[in-house]
């Protein structure tokens, strides 16, 4: 139990600080790597109340691909780090108040919230329930089975989102010559090279 | 302070050992590793490889090891210093922590969780990192030139990688890997998913940035790419890293398709034998493999590279994936719900 509380502590405020660094770094690429430490720490927790799926998803997704992407994204941009600090104050107030309201709509949600009596011997002792099912079961079931119209509808809106950002990056460009893949795989060696004898003096 | 030490200590104490008793032969094996690649390839290249250093150049990983750790680490003026020192440290963690979820014989594994394949398929993908961040922090051309195509080369094979992954899950139901090898007891899952072996081979190959897919590090244009600033005992931790990357994705080969620790027929020698020896063996076939395509094949052109990944590995993998849970169906060959 000491060492449950323990990991969670560490894992909480190392999330809580390095989520104040992301917006505090000077180097923004210093805020994605703080971003990653962030998202790294969230994953710790999933897996200290036993959601161990949710916790890898969360790693492959946003650590293994939108973090790189981010990165990538961020390393290219060529920024002027002193107009940055100056843009910071300006947009204090609106983020300020933007994070106001969502604490204020968190404490209204969790004032509310009643706590079940068995959820700390359950969080104190994460492990399966009587009948032996594991998270990633139980969600699969949930998922495929009773949400399976939003589930398939949530995949549309994401398939439609990633046509729309093929759709707006695609330019034909007549100019510009391509590979026939097919042409240089099917290229013989009998119909492009030609051995012949060539008499000296006499040429080709 | 008898109940601190039974509670805390002493399993924390056994952890620490069990670690030990994993990481030193790993390292081992890795060393060896750089022995066994320069000696394959030199004998395939009609040469004799290392043979100077103890008898036929056995000594060699540790006369390398020597020389690097007494070498001056140089950190460029330019560098962002924490994060140049931070990504070698990153990319040596990364390969190491993978093997934590490896079951190298029967309830031989650190941690047997219940999501085995995804931590995996998290840490290998996690591998870019170290890269990327080295390519940044070095402040020069090369490096960087060599970290962005990495970070493309990486996320688009790790695409097909996650397809090959469902595809065997579609046919063990369960994502722990004790579970995966003791699914193929029968059959050993290249048989009947043989297109998706191969994918997972070739894909495994570009993850690593290995020759072909090495032009992160191409010699020839970019000087060896993201890690030309480094020296002494940080280009020792991007090698090690490397080559442990190595060895963990030929573990992860072995146990998706060949059967782990398992005997390829099931009669008394071949069960006498244990299972750690057949995970070796298995796991030295696949890397000699990765040796031989190194001393066989040129290099890939990026735009190739890139066609193979998204155009051809993509569309054939997600095929199968449909396949496979469309023979699943039909015939009613439902894995047995493994918890």
């Amino acid at each position: 139990m000491i060492i449950q509380a323990l990991a969670f502590y560490l894992f909480a405020a190392t999330a809580v600080a390095s989520g104040v660094m992301v917006i505090s770094a000077r180097n923004p690429v210093h805020s994605v790597l703080f971003l990653i430490l962030a998202f790294f720490n969230s994953a710790g927790l999933f897996v200290l109340i036993g959601a161990e799926f949710l916790a890898m998803i969360l790693v492959v997704v946003y650590v293994g691909a939108v973090a790189v992407l981010f990165l990538f994204v961020v390393m290219m941009l060529d920024i002027n780090f002193a107009e940055m600090r100056e843009g910071f104050l300006q947009y204090l107030p609106i983020g300020a108040l933007i994070g106001i309201i969502l604490a204020a709509e968190l404490i209204l949600v969790f004032g509310s919230w009643v706590v079940s009596p068995e959820a700390a011997q359950i969080l104190s002792a994460p492990e399966l329930p009587a009948g032996g099912v594991t998270n990633t079961h139980a969600l699969g079931q949930l998922i495929y089975t009773d949400y399976i119209y939003l589930f398939q509808s949530a995949g549309l809106v994401l398939l439609v989102a990633m046509i729309g950002a093929i759709v707006l990056t695609l330019r034909h460009r007549p100019d510009v010559r391509r590979q026939k893949i097919s042409d240089q795989v099917g290229r013989r060696r009998e119909d492009v090279i030609e051995i012949r004898d060539i008499p000296t003096g006499s040429g080709v | 302070m008898v109940d601190f030490w039974w509670n805390y200590a002493w399993p924390g104490l056994w952890i620490v050992v069990q670690i030990l008793f994993l990481v030193v032969p790993l390292l081992i094996v890795v060393a060896y590793l750089t022995y066994a690649e320069r000696k394959v390839i030199g004998l395939m290249q009609l040469r004799m490889g290392p043979n100077v250093v103890g008898p036929f150049g056995l000594l060699q990983p540790f006369a390398d090891a020597l020389k690097l750790m007494t070498k001056e680490l140089i950190i460029p003026t330019g560098a962002n210093r924490v994060v140049f020192l931070m990504a070698p440290m990153l990319t040596f963690v990364l390969a190491m922590v993978g093997w934590a979820v490896i079951p190298v014989s029967e309830g031989w594994v650190l941690s047997n969780i219940n999501v085995g394949v995804l931590y995996l398929f998290a840490i290998s993908s996690l591998g870019v990192y170290g890269i990327i961040m080295a390519g940044w922090a070095s402040n020069s051309k090369y490096p960087f030139l060599g970290a962005l195509r990495s970070a493309a080369q990486m996320v688009s094979y790790e695409v097909s990688i996650g397809f090959v992954i469902i595809t065997v899950l579609l046919a063990v139901g369960s994502l722990n890997l004790t579970d995966i090898v003791l699914a193929q007891k029968n059959v050993w899952f290249f048989i009947p998913l043989f297109p998706m072996f191969i994918v997972f081979v070739i894909s495994a190959l570009a993850e690593t940035n290995r020759a072909p897919f090495d032009l992160p590090e191409a010699e020839a244009e970019l000087v060896t790419g993201y890690n030309v600033e480094y020296s002494a005992m940080a280009f020792a931790l991007f090698f090690l890293g490397e080559y442990a990357n190595m060895v963990l994705m030929s573990g992860m080969t072995v146990i998706l398709f060949l059967g782990g620790w398992l005997p390829p027929f099931d009669n008394a020698i071949f069960n006498w034998v244990p299972g750690l020896v057949w995970f070796a063996l298995k796991v030295s076939v696949i890397l000699f493999v990765f040796l031989w395509v190194r001393a066989t094949l040129p290099r890939y052109r990026y735009d190739q590279l890139m066609r193979l990944g998204w155009k051809v590995f993509l569309p054939l993998s997600l095929g199968w994936v449909v396949l496979t849970a469309g023979a699943i169906v039909v015939f009613g060959w439902y894995p047995g719900i493994v918890n």
